[in-house]
């Protein structure tokens, strides 16, 4: 399978890559790594007429802590997510997370920014930077603007980002020894989740995003609320399910994806993962 | 659109399609088919080949992405007759039955042991995953690749 034919071309900065897409408008898209898109593009899901190449920006690629958080650039691969010893100090949900993206040839490739900005509620990135409390900054033809993660998920495949506007950083609060855990339910090792879930817990302080749980990836807020309120995590875990709207396909039914959330959420909880 | 790739050593100059997959590059444009083309998808492996020394699935990379780099395919491995050294385990191992996966599975199995050249057998099975073989010889591809080790 070849995609359909488009035009190609090569930004070199972020300005450069928001004047050409300033340029061709809704016609164009962005292409990272490609791994979210290109597969789109084979299958005629996709058929942008312009894909402008923004790998090559340097100075989007990188992992810098910044105090209370860390600061990650959109660029930035899924392998160098999963290695960095930074992320493992401070935010090991994330790069643990990172480790179950596709496979060590897809992560060679995908970017941060890409599974973001893709917004896809079946990937791991999108739910756990939403666990995470993360803020997305973008920049567009007037500059910058930080959209937190709980306010960038509009619909399947859909997000806040305006068609001239690029994901640029991706800020994602230090964890400060909070205890966390990230659970992947599939068929198959590479696979996408059936239902996946990260969360973390500080005291009565917690975090859950849900993976292919609806439409969007899923911040579960009853969860967290009944937490603070001094729920046990098992009960907690049982309103996993409380803000999802699954939906039935191949893998799972709707009614299972629940059972699913709050088995695993409950397992996310409980211990660390390794 | 022009782009300058070396392949196996040799540098070459090609006027692509942007849509050009880098896989139908190396096999087309350059004949060399070693690299073979299975799911299609990013799923089976079938494809993978080294750019710039990381193991990717060339179907999902165009070859406007690859310009300027590295590519070294199945081919690139022997030197002067003398087969790679992960090409001659999954020869002695029984690594492969009707041959299929192997390209992609000994240019991954490679890529894995680069990036961490001393791993246990569970980290050969999970450095893998993205290589299927469909005459479930797991088994001996994992025992190929644990033969190259260094801890082995």
């Amino acid at each position: 399978m070849i995609p359909a034919p488009f035009d190609y071309k090569r930004a070199s900065s972020a300005a450069e890559a928001i004047s050409l897409v300033s340029e061709y408008g809704e016609d164009a898209k962005f292409l990272a790594g490609g791994h979210s898109l290109l597969p789109l593009m084979k299958l005629r899901l996709a058929q942008p007429a312009v894909l402008i190449d923004i790998a090559r920006i340097e100075d989007l690629s990188y992992i810098r802590d910044a105090g209370n958080h860390i600061a990650i650039g959109a660029l930035t691969r899924h392998m160098d997510v999963e290695k960095s010893p930074i992320l493992a100090e401070h935010v090991p949900l994330l790069s643990f997370a990172a480790s179950h993206v596709g496979d060590p040839q897809v992560r060679h490739r995908g970017t941060i920014g890409g599974s973001i900005a893709h917004a896809d509620s079946a990937s791991d990135l999108p739910a756990t930077t939403l666990a995470l409390g993360a803020t997305y900054v973008v920049q567009g033809p007037n500059g910058t603007r930080e959209i937190a993660a709980a306010d960038f998920y509009k619909g399947f495949l859909e997000s806040a980002l305006a068609p001239d506007e690029m994901l640029t950083e991706i800020r994602v609060p230090k964890m400060n020894g909070a205890t966390w855990g990230f659970q992947k339910f599939n068929r198959r090792a590479q696979d996408w989740a059936i239902v996946g879930v990260a969360a973390w817990k500080r005291g009565t302080e917690s975090g859950v995003g849900l993976v292919n749980m609806g439409s969007v990836p899923v911040l579960a807020t009853s969860v967290a609320k009944a937490i603070a309120g001094g729920a046990s995590i098992g009960d907690a875990a049982k309103l996993a399910g409380a803000e999802a709207e699954p939906q039935s396909d191949l893998n799972a039914s709707a009614q299972y994806r629940v059972h699913l959330a709050e088995v695993l959420v409950r397992r996310a909880l409980e211990s660390t993962s390794k | 659109m022009k782009v300058t790739i070396t392949v196996n050593g040799k540098t070459h100059e090609n006027d692509v399609e942007p849509r050009t997959l880098l896989v139908q590059y190396v096999r087309e444009t350059l004949g060399l088919t070693g690299t073979n083309i299975g799911c299609d998808t990013s799923s089976c492996g079938a494809c993978s080949l080294h750019l710039n020394g990381e193991s990717v699935k060339s179907c999902t990379v165009l070859a406007v992405q690859a310009d300027g780099g590295t590519v070294t395919t199945i081919e690139g491995l022997a030197k002067d007759g003398v087969m790679h050294p992960m090409q001659q385990a999954f020869m002695d191992n029984h690594g492969l039955q009707c041959g299929f996966c192997t390209p992609g599975m000994v240019m991954a199995a490679i890529g894995l042991l680069n990036e961490n050249p001393s791993p246990t057998e569970e980290q050969v099975r999970i450095g893998l995953e993205g290589n299927l073989c469909r005459c479930t010889g797991y088994h001996n591809i994992v025992k190929s690749v644990l033969a190259c080790a260094d801890n082995k």
